[in-house]
C-alpha cells in the first residue's frame, strides 16, 4: 500500500464539509478588491437615497414656486439649485433615482432571465434548434440598439411599462449571444462528458455542471449591460419617449435643464453627472465581478 | 485496514464467471458527417470504422496509435458519449440495448467509467473536490451522508487526504493530484472496467510513475479491469496484457504485448515502434520510420488504409480491404501475413515472423 | 477571396428579410388597428373602410408583409400621415444630413482612436495610453446626448466659439467657414466614444504584435522601423475594423438622440418627429432603410477586413 499514507486516521469530512461554497469564495474575493467594493458603494448610496427619498429629500420634487426658478448652485436652501419652475433640483436627482434606476435595471433583468435561459437551451441543443434561435438573434443584431429600443417604444407609446419592454426587447438577444457561446464553450468541457458518463439526468448535468460555469459570464455580461441600459433608458427620457412630466427622471431632467442653458448652463450638467457616475459604477463593478468569478486568478 | 471500494450496493455483479470476457466489441463504427463550405458535399469521416475487440476479466488492454486513429472515439463509443452508428457492445455478457438480458445504458455506466485525459479541463472548475468525486454518487441516488462518506474514503484510497484537498478547487492542486481525483471520481459508483484515455500522458515522468503505481494497486486489490489507450508506446507496453494497434479507425494489429513489442507483424506497428528510440541495439527495428501524417480519413477508398505509406504496399493493398488474420496468438490486418492474399511478399514475411518467434 | 465574398454577401439576404419582418412588425405593435394607426384621427368610418381595402388590411397578414416588401425594394416607402409628402424623399434628405455628421464622425475616429491607439501602444504606460484607455472603458458610460450639452456648455454658452445648434447651408453639404463650424460640436460628440473604442482595440493590438517573438528577431536582424511599422498597422487596422462595425451601429444610433440637442435635420430627427405624430409610414420606413444601411454597412466592412486578413476568411 504505497499510496495511502494518510491511512491511519479514518477519513473525516468535517472540515471539507464546512468549506465556504463556491459563490462564498466569490464574494470573499470581491471583498478584498477595493474598485469593486468603492463602486459598490457609490451603488448603494445611489440606491439606497433613490428609496429613502420621501424621507431624505429636502423638498417636494414636483413643486416649486416661480419666484425662486432657476437658481444656481449653492443657494441656500436649494444646494443644487432650482429648475425653470423652481423645483430643487436635489430633491429631483434624489426622486429621479428611483425612475431611472427601475428603468436602467428591469430591463437587464428580464433580458437576462430571458436570454439567459434561451441561450443556455440554445448551446446546449442540436445544429436544427440552434440554428432557428441564434438566426433570429442574428436579425435583431443588424439593428442599431438605440435604433431599435426608439422605434419600439415610439410605436408602443409613453410610458413607463413600454420603455421597459422595448429595452428589454433591445438586450436579450445580447444576452442570448453571451450564453450560447458560453454554454456551447462549457458544454464541450471534459468535466461535462464526464458528468454525462454517470447516471446523471440531463437536468442534473445541467444545474450542477453546465449553469455555475456559464452563470459567471452571463452575470458578468448583464452587470455591464446595466450601464449601457441606464444610459440608453435615460436617453429615451430625454427625447420624451417614457415617464410623463412631472415626473424626476435622469434623461427628463436633462431635457428640461437645457432649455435653460443660457440663464444657468451649469445645472444643465447635473442630471447627465448622475447618470454617467451610476453607469460607471455598473461598469466597474462589472470587472470586479469578473476578476472574482476567474477562479484562477487570484489564488496563483 | 484499507476499505474496499467494491461494494455490493453499488457494483454490478460478476454474472458471466471468470471466462466470459468482461467487454467485447464487435463491428463499432462511427462516421461523422463533415461538410466543406458552404454548398460543398456531405462527406464522411470514417472516425470509427469496424473495430471488434475483447478484453477478459482484470486484464489490461492497451490502445496505441497516432493522434486522429480514433482511439478516443472508441472509448467515447463505448460509453455512448458518442451514439455509436453500428456495433455490438457486451458487457459481461449482457448486450447493451439487448432487451431482456441485455444492460441499460445506466448500467453500463455504472460498470464502465473513465478517467479523462486532460486533467485541467475534467474537473469543474467551480466545484469543490469532494463535490466532483461525490458527483457520480449523488446522480446514482446515494443520500447526502453515505455519498460525502465514500467521497472521503476514494480521496483517500488515491492518496489524497480528504481534510487537507476536499475542500480545495481544481486549480489549487497539481497536475498529478487532478489526476488522481479523476481516478477517484471515475472509480466512485464501484466500475469493474475503467478506461484510462491518455490518463497519464501529460503528467511530468516521476509523477506519472507514482500515478501509475497507484492504477497498479488499485487493479490488484480492487479486481479492476482496464483499458488503457495512450501514444506513449513504452507505457503501454509496461502497463498492457494485450495490446491493440489502431490506424485510420480500424484495427492493424490485436494481441499481447510482448509479441506484439518484440516481434510486430503489421509494416504500421514496426514503423511505430521503429520511431521509438530505443537503447536496446539488440531490439532496435530496422525499418524506416513514418513519414508525414496519417492521411484524412474522409471517404476512404477501398483497400488497406495504411498502403498510402507502406513500403510494401501492391496491387493486392488497393483493391482489398485486408481482413484479420491469426499469427500465433496475434491478430493482423495485413496482406502480407495471409499465404493466400495474392501479396508477392506474403510468404516471406510470414516465414521471417514465425522464425522470428520460433528464436525467441 | 471571391469566394467569401460571395458566400458572406449571399448570407446578408437572409438577415435583411429579417430586418423587413422586424420593421414590417412594427407597425402591429402599435395599440388599436394598423389601419387607424395610419389614418388621421378625423376620418370617417367609410373612408376607413375605403382604406382598409385599398392598403390590403383585409387580406392575411404574410400578402401584406409581401406586397409590403415589394414596394419597399421598390423604392416605396408610402407616404406620410403628417403633411401627406413621400416617406422615401423625406427620408432620402434626413438620411444625407445624417451621413454629413456620421460619416465624417466615423473616418475621424477610424483615423484619430487608430493614431491615438498606435501612440499609446508604443508608448506603454504613458498619459497617452492612459487617458485612451480611461476613455475606452467610461466610453459606453458616457451619454453622447449629454457630451454634447457639456459641448454646448463649453463651446457656446460660456465661450460662444461654436453655433448651439442648427445646419447652415439648406442641403447639409458645407460650403464656407461658417458651415462647417455648426458641424464641429455634433462631430465630435458622436465621435469620441467609437474614438476611443478604436483606440483601446489597435493600443492592444500594437502592444501584442511588439511582443512577438519575430519582431524582436527582426529588430535584432537590424531590419528597418518601417518594415516592423507596416507590420503592425496592417494588424492594428484589422482590429479597428472588427469594431468599427458595431460603432458605426452606435454611431447611427446615437445620431438619434444627438440630432435632437443640436436640431440638426436627419433621420434621427425624423424618426423623432414621425414618433411624436404619430407618422407610422416615415417611422417604418426610416426603420427599415437604417437598418438595412447598418447591415450593408457591416457586410462592407466584413469584406473590407477580409481583404485586408486573410486569416478572417475563415
Amino acid at each position: 500500500m504505497t499510496m495511502t499514507q494518510l491511512q491511519s486516521a479514518s477519513p473525516s469530512v468535517s472540515a471539507a464539509a464546512k468549506a465556504p461554497g463556491y459563490w462564498r469564495s466569490v464574494g470573499q474575493r470581491l471583498m478584498r478588491d477595493r474598485v469593486g467594493i468603492a463602486s459598490a458603494l457609490v451603488l448603494l448610496a445611489i440606491v439606497v437615497s433613490a428609496l429613502a427619498a420621501p424621507l431624505i429629500a429636502p423638498h417636494d420634487p414636483n413643486s416649486g414656486s416661480v419666484m425662486t426658478r432657476l437658481s444656481p448652485i449653492g443657494t441656500p436652501g436649494h444646494l443644487l439649485g432650482t429648475d425653470a419652475t423652481g423645483r430643487d433640483i436635489l430633491s429631483r436627482l434624489i426622486w429621479g433615482g428611483r425612475l431611472s434606476l427601475l428603468s436602467g435595471i428591469t430591463p437587464v433583468v428580464l433580458a437576462t432571465l430571458i436570454g439567459g435561459t434561451l441561450g443556455i437551451i440554445a448551446g446546449m441543443s442540436g445544429r436544427l434548434v440552434n440554428g432557428i434561435i441564434m438566426r433570429i438573434t442574428d436579425i435583431f443584431f443588424a439593428f442599431p440598439s438605440i435604433l431599435l429600443a426608439v422605434a419600439i417604444s415610439g410605436v408602443l407609446g409613453n410610458g413607463l411599462g413600454n420603455t421597459l419592454v422595448s429595452l428589454t426587447v433591445v438586450f436579450v438577444p445580447q444576452v442570448l449571444r453571451v450564453a450560447e457561446s458560453a454554454t456551447v464553450q462549457i458544454a464541450r468541457q471534459d468535466y461535462v462528458d464526464a458528468a454525462r458518463a454517470t447516471t446523471a439526468s440531463r437536468l442534473l448535468i445541467m444545474t450542477s455542471q453546465v449553469l455555475p460555469n456559464v452563470l459567471s459570464p452571463i452575470l458578468v455580461f448583464a452587470t455591464s449591460l446595466i450601464a449601457v441600459s441606464l444610459v440608453v433608458a435615460a436617453g429615451l427620457n430625454f427625447i420624451g419617449l417614457g415617464v410623463a412630466p412631472p415626473a424626476a427622471e435622469w434623461g427628463s431632467m436633462l431635457n428640461e435643464l437645457r432649455d435653460a442653458i443660457y440663464i444657468n448652463p451649469t445645472l444643465s450638467i447635473l442630471p447627465g453627472v448622475m447618470i454617467v457616475a451610476t453607469s460607471v459604477c455598473f461598469n466597474l463593478l462589472s470587472d470586479s465581478l469578473g476578476s472574482a468569478m476567474n477562479i484562477r486568478e487570484t489564488d496563483k | 485496514m484499507t476499505q474496499h471500494i467494491r461494494t455490493e450496493s453499488l457494483g454490478l455483479p460478476d454474472v458471466g464467471g471468470p471466462a466470459q470476457p468482461l467487454l467485447i466489441v464487435r463491428d463499432l463504427k462511427k462516421h461523422f458527417p463533415v461538410r466543406s463550405g458552404l454548398m460543398g458535399k456531405a462527406e464522411k469521416v470514417h472516425a470509427v470504422d469496424g473495430v471488434s475487440f475483447r478484453i477478459g476479466k482484470g486484464e489490461t488492454l492497451g490502445i496505441v496509435g497516432e493522434s486522429g486513429c480514433g482511439k478516443s472515439t472508441t472509448t467515447r463509443l463505448l460509453l455512448d458519449l458518442t451514439r455509436r452508428d453500428a456495433g455490438e457492445i457486451i458487457f459481461d455478457g449482457r448486450g447493451l440495448g439487448g432487451g431482456r438480458d441485455g444492460i441499460s445504458l445506466k448500467e453500463l455506466r455504472r460498470g464502465m467509467q473513465m478517467v479523462f485525459q486532460d486533467s485541467s479541463t475534467s474537473l469543474n472548475p467551480r466545484a469543490r473536490i469532494l463535490d466532483i468525486v461525490m458527483f457520480p454518487l449523488r446522480a446514482a441516488g446515494v443520500d447526502r451522508t453515505k455519498a460525502r462518506d465514500r467521497a472521503s474514503m476514494l480521496l483517500d484510497r488515491v492518496g489524497l487526504h480528504p481534510q487537507a484537498f476536499g475542500h480545495r478547487f481544481a486549480h489549487e492542486l497539481s497536475g498529478g493530484q487532478r489526476q488522481r481525483v479523476n481516478i477517484a471520481r471515475a472509480l466512485a459508483t464501484a466500475p469493474r472496467l475503467v478506461i484510462l484515455d491518455e490518463a497519464v500522458s501529460a503528467l511530468d515522468k516521476s509523477v506519472e510513475a507514482d500515478v501509475l503505481n497507484l492504477l497498479a494497486d488499485l487493479k490488484a486489490e480492487e479486481g479492476l479491469t482496464y483499458l488503457f489507450i495512450s501514444h506513449d508506446l513504452g507505457v503501454v507496453r509496461e502497463v498492457s496484457d494485450r495490446v491493440m494497434v489502431m490506424y485510420l479507425g480500424q484495427i492493424a494489429e490485436i494481441g499481447p504485448a510482448e509479441t506484439i513489442y518484440d516481434r510486430p507483424g503489421h509494416p504500421y506497428t514496426r514503423a511505430l515502434l521503429a520511431a521509438v528510440p530505443s537503447l536496446d541495439p539488440a531490439k532496435q527495428i530496422a525499418e524506416p520510420p513514418l513519414k508525414g501524417d496519417p492521411p484524412n480519413p474522409i471517404n476512404p477508398e477501398p483497400g488497406c488504409r495504411f498502403r498510402a505509406r507502406c513500403p510494401y504496399a501492391e496491387g493486392v493493398c488497393k483493391a482489398i480491404d485486408p481482413a484479420p488474420v491469426p499469427v500465433g496468438e496475434v491478430e493482423i490486418s495485413c496482406h502480407m501475413c495471409n499465404r493466400a492474399s495474392g501479396h508477392s511478399q506474403a510468404a516471406d514475411w510470414l516465414d521471417a515472423l514465425t522464425k522470428e518467434t520460433a528464436d525467441a | 477571396m471571391i469566394r467569401y465574398a460571395l458566400i458572406r454577401i449571399l448570407s446578408a439576404i437572409p438577415i435583411l428579410l429579417g430586418v423587413s419582418v422586424v420593421s414590417f412588425g412594427l407597425l402591429f405593435l402599435q395599440p388599436g388597428n394598423p389601419v387607424e394607426a395610419l389614418l388621421p384621427l378625423e376620418a370617417s368610418p367609410q373612408i376607413a373602410e375605403m382604406m382598409k381595402q385599398q392598403l390590403g388590411f383585409d387580406q392575411p397578414v404574410w400578402r401584406q408583409y409581401l406586397a409590403w416588401l415589394q414596394r419597399t425594394v421598390q423604392g416605396d416607402l408610402g407616404v406620410s400621415l403628417y403633411d401627406g409628402l413621400p416617406v422615401a424623399g423625406q427620408l432620402g434628405g434626413a438620411l444625407f444630413n445624417t451621413m454629413v455628421l456620421a460619416i465624417p464622425a466615423a473616418v475621424l475616429a477610424f483615423v484619430l482612436g487608430g493614431a491615438l491607439g498606435l501612440i499609446a501602444g508604443y508608448h506603454r504606460n504613458t498619459w497617452i495610453d492612459r487617458s485612451a484607455s480611461a476613455l475606452a472603458i467610461v466610453g459606453v458610460s458616457l451619454p453622447q446626448y449629454w457630451v454634447a450639452i457639456v459641448l454646448v456648455v463649453l463651446f457656446s454658452v460660456t465661450v460662444n466659439w461654436l453655433p448651439a445648434s442648427g445646419m447652415a447651408s439648406p442641403d447639409g453639404i458645407p460650403r464656407s467657414f461658417s458651415d462647417l463650424s455648426n458641424m464641429v460640436m455634433p462631430v465630435l460628440a458622436l465621435m469620441l466614444v467609437p474614438m476611443g473604442v478604436v483606440a483601446r482595440v489597435v493600443r492592444a493590438s500594437v502592444q501584442d504584435i511588439l511582443s512577438q517573438d519575430f519582431i524582436a528577431g527582426l529588430q535584432a536582424k537590424g531590419l528597418a522601423r518601417g518594415r516592423i511599422l507596416r507590420h503592425v498597422i496592417r494588424n492594428a487596422m484589422s482590429a479597428a475594423l472588427s469594431v468599427m462595425g458595431l460603432q458605426f451601429g452606435f454611431l447611427i444610433g446615437g445620431s438619434i438622440l444627438i440630432e435632437v440637442v443640436f436640431n440638426w435635420p436627419g433621420s434621427g430627427q425624423l424618426l423623432n418627429l414621425a414618433i411624436f405624430r404619430r407618422d407610422i409610414p416615415v417611422l417604418q420606413g426610416t426603420v427599415v432603410v437604417v437598418a438595412g444601411l447598418f447591415v450593408l454597412t457591416n457586410l462592407a466592412i466584413d469584406l473590407a477586413q477580409a481583404a485586408i486578413d486573410p486569416r478572417m476568411r475563415r
